[in-house]
């Protein structure tokens, strides 16, 4: 059977162990979307509307840092959790914790920078208005990010796409043990080399349906919402 | 709502603006009282904008000082303005009420009926539930007002808010504006529309190339303008 037909019979049949590794992936993904939008959304914000000395030295390396690889990422939240590290204590070296948190720190800078654009255009049109209402710093923040939420989306959307797409940074802080940390992408990687191009291949075509799947989903929600609130 | 601290009047004493080195605004002295309300008026590039904009306490002069009733340093709970182009939230009409009531320091329970009771005033009622970015020119202009009116001020600056709008719409707009002077808010509005300034002035700041050439009541203005820039403006010549 071609490796390509037998693939989609996994996908179909609904193969335990093929949805196991879904389902996780799209949990650590998720779930460092969340925790990269909490930490990038805010920042993002602030840098845009804040005023410091080195603003612009700032705004120059967290537009690098989304070029992060992911390698170093890895490597990084590897020795912060391993057990000799600073963070060794809490024990979650090679679970999907470590995963998140890598994922988070990977995809963070690309939320904060993209917020950071959007946030900055969307100041220069409303500024005359919040300063003649007298809105706060912490209340200008908050409008902004309110109104800029249909853009925001292609934000975390790309937060997304290179979260579900990453391999490096989870191999590292995951280990890629079966059952426990193994995600779509280091799965596929896996049994690539060991020339399972079936499992390999359903995988991909899962993944890549995901990403489709997410990004219509966005899509619609931004229309709707556009046409609701203006 | 917050503690009123009274804005009035509103004082300008020699205030200049440079931009790049060139005066927006030169010198200018003038004082803003309770009363009438007072129309800029004058041609394109004259420095009306400019000149509500430091009224308003948006932009600091480079020289000189502006003071709200005798203070420099009154934040802008008193005094509101509303755009040339005003800015939409991107929510309801209703909820961008809401929003500038809350700036304004109305406590919750509130500001459902002072939504009402604004809109009613504008002319919006019934549109409430619709996204502001939806509106016409003409009605968003009037949503603007009614969010200027949320904190209750004592100036409301107009900068050329029928410029763009068809005939139907300015009279509406026109018609709250005259509303809300009969309020008692002083009114301060720029305008290159001399038909509009004649409608709704009772006091004239003619203003040209960065200065105001002349200051005085609205009908001895336009009987009788006492500068030759003046004069020209109303016979409708061009003014470089």
């Amino acid at each position: 059977m071609a490796p390509d037909v037998s693939a989609l019979q996994l996908v179909l049949s609904g193969d335990p162990a093929l949805f196991a590794i879904v389902r996780l992936s799209l949990l650590v993904s998720l779930s460092a979307v969340i925790g990269a939008a909490v930490i990038g959304l805010p920042l993002g914000a602030v840098i845009a509307l804040m005023r410091f000395p080195g603003r612009q030295l700032a705004v120059v390396i967290l537009n690098a840092l989304m070029g992060l690889p992911p390698v170093v990422v890895g490597l990084l939240v590897y020795l912060a959790l391993s057990r000799s590290g600073p963070l060794g204590s809490w024990g979650i070296l090679f679970t999907p914790q470590a995963m998140i948190i890598a994922q988070t720190i990977l995809i963070a800078p690309i939320i904060a920078a993209l917020t950071r654009q959007t946030i900055e255009d969307l100041w220069v049109e409303y500024r005359d208005e919040l300063a003649a209402m007298d809105v706060g710093a912490a209340g200008r923040v908050a409008t902004l990010l309110w109104d800029a939420r249909f853009s925001l989306v292609t934000a975390l959307l790309a937060g997304f796409g290179r979260a579900a797409a990453e391999v490096g940074a989870v191999i590292i802080v995951g280990g890629n043990i079966d059952g426990f940390t193994r995600m779509m992408t280091t799965a596929i990687a896996l049994e690539t080399s060991k020339g399972d191009l079936p499992l390999a291949l359903g995988l991909g075509l899962v993944l890549i349906a995901i990403v489709v799947t997410v990004n219509a989903a966005a899509w619609g929600v931004r229309r709707v919402g556009e046409r609701i609130a203006g | 709502m917050r503690a009123p601290i009274a804005d009035l009047p509103i004082v300008l004493d020699d205030v200049s603006l440079l931009a790049g080195g060139v005066p927006i605004i030169d010198q200018v002295s003038l004082a803003l009282v309770a009363g009438a309300p007072t129309v800029l008026i004058g041609p394109n590039g004259a420095g009306k904008t400019t000149l509500l904009r430091l009224a308003m306490g948006l932009i600091r002069p480079t020289h000189g000082c502006v003071t709200w009733g005798g203070r420099s340093d009154v934040p802008p709970t008193r005094r509101a303005i509303v755009f040339q182009r005003p800015v939409m939230l991107r929510r309801s009409t209703s909820a961008n009420l809401r929003y500038a009531l809350d700036a304004a320091g109305v406590r919750r329970g509130a500001r459902a009926d002072r939504v009402d009771e604004l809109l009613t005033l504008v002319g919006l009622s019934g549109f409430g539930a619709r996204a502001a970015r939806s509106l016409s020119s003409g009605e968003q202009q009037r949503l603007a007002l009614a969010r200027a009116l949320a904190k209750e001020p004592q100036v409301l600056f107009f900068d050329e808010p029928t410029a763009n709008l068809d005939p139907a719409a300015t009279k509406a707009v026109e018609d709250v504006i005259r509303t809300v002077a009969a309020r008692g808010i002083k009114v301060v509005m720029s305008t290159h529309d001399l038909g509009e300034a004649r409608r709704i002035a009772g006091e004239i700041l003619f203003m040209h190339r960065g200065s105001i050439v002349e200051a005085a009541d609205a009908a001895r203005f336009f009987a009788s303008p006492a500068t030759p820039e003046a004069r020209r403006f109303i016979a409708g010549e061009l003014l470089v």
